[in-house]
């Protein structure tokens, strides 16, 4: 197992730096400079700030500063933020988003699972249409359009929760539940499903038929393997989390990485741009690897060699 | 006070019907029996003759939708199986009726040791702390034949071949040793060699327990060694019932002479195989009376109605109008 | 007397077997929930084509006067900053989200189709490295670059349906690829050799009708999808484009109005959730009724 990891672990390297590059180059390619876009600078002023920054060098060669300034962990400065440095940046702001994410996610994780499985046990009842129907709405419904939503109904009209704020925990509530939206209804109808398919095989009618009670066989029998494909949704789900994350920070004025990176690509700052997506990368890779060592704990037919 | 050759299972009129599209498959059409203590009874068919439903029908394993058991009586120690609560069935299955089924490789749950699935039926049934149950388990592992068994109680279903998943199930199977162990097919899914093995497993273990066995196959080879009655089924119904020796030398309804003589005899020169002529049955299209008409090749104008139960002996029955 | 097996009557029917297709139509056409989102579809999709020639405002047409009114009967939804007509915007931008859902999804079916089915086809190393690159790509963090694009290059039109079609086009090709693949070594295949059928025929005739029902389900639901991407980006500024409008936009101005005129928002809003929603409920429905074991998401 440890030895799958490692390789797993050097894999990621050379994406990485596909990445990278890839990141890189396309910036560079476009035109304009981070400092062509504010305030009409004269042009001695862009000239020296292009040669602060490192600007002005070949293009090969900034390209080689920035990896080696990477291997010694060092993403750069920020051109928008004077003074700090993209490292700085994502320490400041990472901790919000991290919350924010995690708990939206725990949280849809819990209710779309219980829904889920409810719903299968309850196949084709009034329950089971009316859960996948509202399953169905959260799917279709953008983030952006449920988060105002929820504003309209939960600050506005019922004044229960204060609209966009930070600050206090009770700021965290609309949006997180905004963010949990889209995965409740996924989680959902994956549990549901993967159920289904469980309860249907023939070890169920085993349990059942060792006089097992209808609870224990649904949670601990059928649970194990219909829990799978939720586990295996982990991973496209982030991708999903970034999104919503960014909407999210932007409606309820979250101060996160999210709205971080879209100043950044507005103003083009190359190194937080950079920055972020590395960064962000990386945690999606590592993350998919760790979705797959769970899989493998989950399921004992699968083997990795 | 029971004497030995008691009754310890009466099934009587049992239905069981699955609900479609709109129609009706009357999968189980008023089947009775009886099962006396410590006698194995064999029930043989083809696929669709409704063997595993009745039986699953005994332990209420029916799911519904689409099954329902629509009718009649199983009788286990006083009781109508199909009456009592169903917290009362549960204590039932598994402690006193326990069954094995068909498949091994896909009635055993693949994310669980089998330690544990072992473990969970005396702990439930009996109360056993978990280092009692383990215990035992690796007791029952070893008595239905699988050498290491401390080390293998922690393996994976996957980890095992065909034959000894079997052993497995028969282990779990009789871990409480039931009065009752219903074997639904249990060697079709295995290769021939090991199904000799699993069938003597199954003898050895009957006479060392006590324990009454039902035994479902199509293969008519494996009623002959294994039982002291055979019931034929035909469509949902019961269409004869005899003694086993009694039923190869002289059988009496014209499906189960059909089957006899498709098991092709190699001391004799065949230049055709027999094949009893026809298809399986529809059995959400039933004809009228007998259900075997189509396709009986002694079949007269009298068999449009429902043929009456014809007792040959007393403990011989066939359920036909011709007469022998 | 024995009456001859073949003389009577339940021998003599006649089986009729059903296709796939007609099976599946029939499958699909009890599903309620799948035909109700057809319905409200087809009333969307004309309603954004001929709606806005019946109405008497034009969807840029601005009047300061009028600005941001509540629904009336002059404006059944109301009226925006600009005093433009809510109701005419709305429909055309469901014209252009629908558009931009609909060209985006065309632009991944083709690329992920003959990718898909090249690979597939013809196994062995191509299909190695092909899939490989599919892996590659499919790690990246579409997003960001997305919006790299979109910021750093150019907002027009035109890069917005490349960039969404760039990315659905992965797993369409992953689905076909993996169709084509299990096909081509069912025995049929084989069978159809033996005989004698050539290798064109062999593609058209056979694998490629039974690779249709997942492609199918999936473009229907790619649609949705690009829809909701489009509508995202939009929302953060880099989609779809002023003087153009998309629900993505409306709702976008919509938020920052929120609390004083909710209605700016709320009527894009719902009916781009109502179309994403009957979208959803037609794919499911015809997922489910080309294979009723298709049921992953």
């Amino acid at each position: 197992m440890l030895k799958l990891i490692l390789r797993r672990l050097i894999g990621m390297i050379p994406i990485l730096f596909i990445i990278i590059t890839l990141t890189f180059f396309l910036i560079r390619l476009a035109p304009g400079s981070p400092f062509t876009n504010e305030k009409a600078f004269p042009p001695e002023v862009v000239q020296a700030l292009n040669k602060q920054y490192g600007l002005d060098k070949p293009l090969y060669i900034q390209y080689f500063n920035y990896i080696s300034g990477l291997a010694k962990g060092n993403l750069g400065p920020s051109t928008r933020y004077v003074g700090q440095t993209v490292n700085e940046m994502i320490a400041n702001h990472l901790p919000t988003s991290l919350l924010l994410g995690l708990i939206a996610y725990g949280f849809a994780l819990i209710a779309g699972i219980t829904i889920g499985i409810i719903s299968s046990l309850r196949q084709n009842s009034v329950v089971d249409y009316f859960s996948m129907a509202v399953a169905m709405l959260g799917i279709s419904l953008p983030s952006f359009v449920l988060g105002p939503l929820l504003v309209i109904v939960f600050s506005l009209t019922l004044f229960w929760l204060p609209p966009a704020r930070w600050g206090e925990p009770k700021h965290l509530i609309l949006p997180a539940l905004t963010l949990s939206g889209v995965y409740i209804a996924y989680i959902a109808r994956l549990t549901r499903s993967g159920m289904l398919e469980v309860l249907r095989a023939d070890y169920i009618r085993t349990a059942r038929a060792k006089g097992l009670s209808e609870s224990v066989v649904v949670l601990r029998h059928a649970l194990r393997g219909g829990i799978i494909p939720v586990v295996s949704f982990t991973g496209p789900a982030l991708t999903f989390l970034l999104a919503g994350t960014i909407v999210v920070e932007k409606i309820f004025a979250v101060p996160g990485l999210g709205r971080i990176f879209i100043e950044a690509a507005n103003s083009r700052d190359y190194f937080v741009v950079m920055g972020l997506t590395l960064f962000v990368s990386t945690i999606l890779v590592v993350m998919n690897l760790l979705v797959d060592i769970v899989i493998g704990l989950l399921d004992p037919r699968v083997s990795y060699k | 006070m029971a004497k030995s050759n008691s009754t310890i299972l009466s099934v009587r009129n049992l239905q069981t019907h699955f609900y479609g599209d709109g129609s009706v498959v009357k999968a189980v059409d008023g089947v009775s029996f009886e099962l006396k203590k410590g006698e194995t009874l064999g029930i043989v068919g083809e696929s669709g003759s409704g063997k595993s439903v009745t039986n699953l029908s005994i332990l209420r394993l029916i799911p519904y939708p689409p099954g329902k058991i629509v009718g009649g009586e199983v009788l286990f120690d006083n009781k109508d199986l199909l009456k009592i609560p169903e917290n009362e069935i549960r204590r039932i299955r598994g402690k006193r009726i326990a069954m094995i089924f068909q498949d091994p490789m896909t009635s055993l749950n693949p994310f669980m040791n089998i330690g544990s699935q072992l473990m969970e039926i005396t702990q439930l049934h009996e109360g056993l702390s978990s280092k009692e149950a383990r215990k035992k388990a690796i007791e029952m592992l070893e008595l239905v034949g699988i050498s290491d068994a401390s080390k293998r109680i922690n393996d994976y279903p996957h980890q095992f071949s065909g034959g000894m998943r079997q052993r497995v199930m028969i282990a779990m199977a009789l871990s409480c040793k039931p009065e009752l162990l219903i074997a639904d097919e249990p060697t079709t899914a295995l290769d021939v060699t090991i199904q000799a093995q699993i069938l003597e497993l199954i003898k050895s273990l009957k006479e060392k327990i006590g324990t009454s066995v039902i035994l479902i196959t199509h293969d008519l080879g494996i009623v002959a060694a294994m039982t002291d009655h055979i019931a034929v089924m035909y469509a949902g119904k019961i269409v004869e019932y005899a003694p086993t020796e009694e039923l190869f030398d002289s059988p009496h309804h014209p499906y189960t002479k059909g089957l006899l003589k498709s098991v092709p005899d190699p001391l004799i020169d065949q230049e055709k195989l027999f094949q009893i002529p026809g298809l399986p049955p529809d059995l959400s299209n039933l004809p009228k009376g007998c259900p075997f008409s189509p396709r009986c090749s002694n079949v007269i104008a009298k068999c449009q109605e429902v043929p009456p139960i014809q007792q040959i002996n007393d403990q011989h029955y066939s359920v036909c109008w011709l007469e022998n | 007397m024995s009456q001859a097996v073949s003389d009577l009557p339940e021998n003599n029917q006649l089986v009729v077997g059903t296709s796939l297709w007609q099976d599946a139509w029939r499958r699909l056409k009890k599903n309620k929930l799948a035909i109700l989102g057809a319905i409200i579809l087809i009333i969307i999709v004309t309603a954004s084509v001929f709606g806005p020639a019946l109405s008497s405002y034009s969807y840029d047409q601005i009047n300061l006067d009028k600005s941001s009114e509540p629904p009336s009967w002059e404006h059944w939804f109301g009226t925006d900053q600009l005093g433009r007509d809510i109701l005419v915007r709305s429909l055309i931008g469901g014209r252009i989200s629908l558009m931009v859902g609909v060209i985006a999804t065309a632009v991944s079916f083709v690329i992920g189709v003959t990718y898909g089915a090249i690979s597939g086809y013809f196994g062995g190393y191509i299909d190695e490295l092909m899939m490989r690159i599919v892996d590659v790509i499919y790690s990246l963090p579409y997003l960001f670059l997305v919006i790299v694009l979109l910021a750093f290059f150019t907002k027009s039109i035109f890069m917005l349906f490349f960039v969404l079609g760039a990315v659905s086009w992965l797993t369409m090709a992953r689905i076909v690829r993996g169709q084509v693949l299990s096909i081509k070594n069912q025995e049929f295949i084989e069978a159809a050799r033996a005989v004698g059928v050539e290798t064109p025929m062999i593609i058209f005739r056979h694998i490629v009708p039974n690779t249709l029902g997942p492609v199918i389900v999936y473009t229907t639901l790619t649609i949705p999808s690009a829809m909701l991407s489009e509508a995202f980006l939009s929302f953060l500024g880099l989609g779809v484009q002023p003087p153009l409008a998309s629900w993505g936009t409306m709702v976008n101005e919509g938020v920052e109005a929120i609390s004083v005129y909710p209605w700016q928002l709320i009527f894009p809003g719902l009916m781009m959730a109502i179309t994403l929603f009957s979208l959803n409920f037609l794919g499911d429905g015809l997922r489910d009724a080309l294979d009723p074991q298709m049921r992953k998401d």
